[in-house]
């Protein structure tokens, strides 16, 4: 009959009028600035540094090899080694930018990284006021404990910390078999990180000579894996690079 | 004198009236009432932009515009502020004269509807014998105004929507007015003054509305479709539909211009519901003679708000129609059901017994009403297409 389909569409409206006062459930709006919805583990977007320990300039993992800067493919990042007052090269940077008006979130700064220094981050409320130095990010922006990032992608990062461990157990294992030889020719060697950069650029394995120099830096602190170690990827990353 | 709930409109005018020179009292009475007309349904327009966004939400089962004011109430206020501020575009080729004159002539028709509509017992701003004919007359401008704002914009998708608007009102302007026909014929005038005196009768408690008989519950669901389609509401939004012309006639229209289309549209809705409350619901009459102590005017615009949450609810439920569907239905069922229920009001008339009557008027609309349908949901057989010379 005509107009049967209607009556039947009219009641079920108003089951739903009714229904959304009576029963919140049927609500599906989220109010986003007063509720969230809690974001999933694997969210992943814009990176940013990692620091260990409670200093963020002394704890930032980074060693300014610029691998990142050179395979980001917006080229969001910009990086200048800290020199000291000799000029000679020192294994952090001094200006660490990302632009996250270019950045696309691609991860590739992440994957690429040999120092598990950058990490994918999960902020999204990013808009500013001011769309060119607003948007921005500088080293003070962009470092972040090791215990935040625990926080927000916790499985990754006690896997990263299992493996740097692992890979510091080794160094430390390797010092103190090399220690003695090589303590003499430890601060003759070229500087440590430009050779550990670019060893890592054409991603080959260190030769054993570079780990030699690795105990003699008094300058790096313990937390910064020693880079003979760090160059030769484990496997697994090994295969993503 | 003492102050009457009932009269208190009237009496108010006539207090104001008085402080004026005789020689200046008809353009002060004309002035005192087109300026609540002015206030009261933009007024209702802003509140029914904010009842059917909150109704359509809550029948999408969402919040609906929360954020503006407690409970989201003063979103109509930033929706005017913001269309206010907005640059009003005009594109390069349109025909200004015309781009500039369709919003205006789409609310004035609307507008003037108004002045015919008895609000209350003694709240009737125009007093006219044929009124009703005045109203389809003025009510007939909006295709004028709608065609301009189509043509005028130098626009496929606007002239699209023109043309469809156009057709579809002309469609419908012919069952509109049939089905006015039976009020008319039993009330034996076309003032709508005396339509509401004449259904402002009770027996057993209960009014004589006209709704309350098979051809007038026939007549106003005939009268709520076309009003639905002279309206251009959903479902017959087909000249403004979102999703294939983008906005139709208006879709180069911005800022204040847009706000007058909107506003127009919505007054144009209020009038026919307010046509459709004086011929069908009984006007500014209680539905039950107790409860005649409220006032008439709370009557009529009660009346009025339920009439707008119907079209909200049949706006949240329907889909749009198709061209075809809509043309059809126009012709094969709205037009002959309009005619069909001429002749059961005929009938009424004629028959004695209130019993008798009821029988025989009921069973020659819901004949029609079963053949009719019956012709308009036969399914179209397809038999398999054979070819000749083809293999």
């Amino acid at each position: 009959m005509l107009g049967k389909g209607l009556l039947k569409g009219l009641r079920e409206t108003a089951r739903n009028f009714v229904g959304s006062y009576s029963d919140p459930e049927r609500l599906t709006t989220v109010q986003y600035p007063e509720e969230r919805l809690a974001l999933k583990e694997n969210t992943r977007n814009f990176p940013f540094l990692v620091f260990d320990g409670n200093d963020s300039t002394k704890g930032l993992r980074c060693v300014a090899c610029k691998i990142c800067e050179k395979e980001c493919p917006p080229q969001c990042i910009y990086i200048v080694l800290e020199r000291d007052e000799k000029g000679k090269p020192q294994k952090h940077p001094r200006v660490f930018d990302i632009d996250i008006s270019v950045c696309m979130s691609c991860q590739i700064c992440v994957e690429v990284c040999p120092f598990d220094a950058i990490k994918m981050d999960q902020v999204y409320e990013l808009s500013r006021s001011d769309r060119f130095d607003g948007l921005l990010m500088r080293k003070p922006d962009l470092a972040k404990s090791n215990d935040y990032y625990h926080t927000i992608h916790p499985t990754e990062a006690s896997e990263v910390d299992g493996r740097l461990a692992a890979e510091k157990a080794k160094a430390e294992a390797a010092k103190a078999k090399l220690a003695p030889p090589a303590a003499a020719p430890a601060p003759k060697s070229p500087d440590p990180a430009a050779t550990a950069a670019k060893a890592a650029a054409p991603n080959t394995p260190a030769p054993s000579t570079n780990a030699p120099p690795q105990p003699a830096p008094a300058t790096a602190t313990a937390v910064i894996p020693p880079p003979a170690a760090n160059i030769s990827p484990s496997p697994e990353r090994k295969a993503d690079l | 004198m003492t102050w009457n709930a009932e009269t208190i409109f009237a009496d108010l005018k006539r207090e104001i009236l008085a402080l004026v020179s005789p020689d200046n009292q008809p353009v002060v009475s004309v002035l005192l009432s087109i300026a609540p007309l002015l206030a009261v349904f933009p007024t209702l327009f802003a509140l029914t932009t904010i009842l059917e966004r909150k109704g359509l939400g809550r029948i999408q089962n969402r919040y609906g515009p929360n954020r503006v004011g407690p409970f989201g109430l003063l979103q109509p206020v930033a929706d005017g502020l913001k269309t206010l501020f907005k640059e009003t575009v005009q594109p390069r080729a349109a025909d200004r004269v015309v781009f500039f004159l369709a919003p205006v002539f789409l609310v004035l028709p609307a507008l003037l509807a108004f002045s015919v509509i008895p609000y209350g017992k003694y709240m009737v701003p125009l007093e006219m014998d044929a009124a009703l004919l005045f109203f389809f007359a003025v009510g007939a401008g909006t295709e004028l105004a709608v065609f301009m704002a189509g043509w005028a914009s130098r626009n496929k998708y606007s002239l699209l929507g023109a043309m469809r608007a156009v057709a579809q009102m002309i469609s419908y302007e012919i069952p509109l007015i049939l089905c006015t026909v039976p009020v008319i014929m039993l009330s034996g005038t076309l003032s709508p003054v005396e339509i509401v005196e004449n259904q402002n009768r009770y027996t057993a408690a209960i009014a004589h509305w006209n709704v309350f008989t098979p051809w007038g519950a026939a007549g106003f669901i005939l009268f709520l479709i076309a009003a639905a389609a002279e309206a251009n509401r959903s479902p017959f939004d087909l000249p403004e539909g979102e999703s294939e012309i983008i906005a139709g006639y208006y879709i180069e229209y911005s800022g204040f211009k847009f706000a007058l289309f909107f506003l127009g549209e919505y007054l144009g809705l209020f009038a026919m519901c307010g046509l459709g409350i004086t011929l069908f619901l009984g006007g500014w009459t209680a539905p039950f003679d107790f409860l005649t102590f409220i006032p008439s005017y709370v009557w009529f615009f009660l009346k009025l708000l339920a009439l707008i949450s119907l079209f909200i609810w049949v706006r949240g439920t329907m889909p749009r129609v198709r061209m075809d569907q809509l043309m059809n239905f126009a012709w094969k069922f709205m037009l002959p059901m309009a005619v069909i229920n001429i002749v059961a009001a005929a009938a009424w008339k004629f028959t004695p017994i209130l019993g008798f009557k009821w029988a025989v008027s009921g069973v020659i609309i819901l004949a029609g009403y079963i053949s009719l349908a019956q012709g308009l949901t036969r399914k179209a057989h397809f038999s398999k297409r054979t070819y000749r010379f083809a293999t």
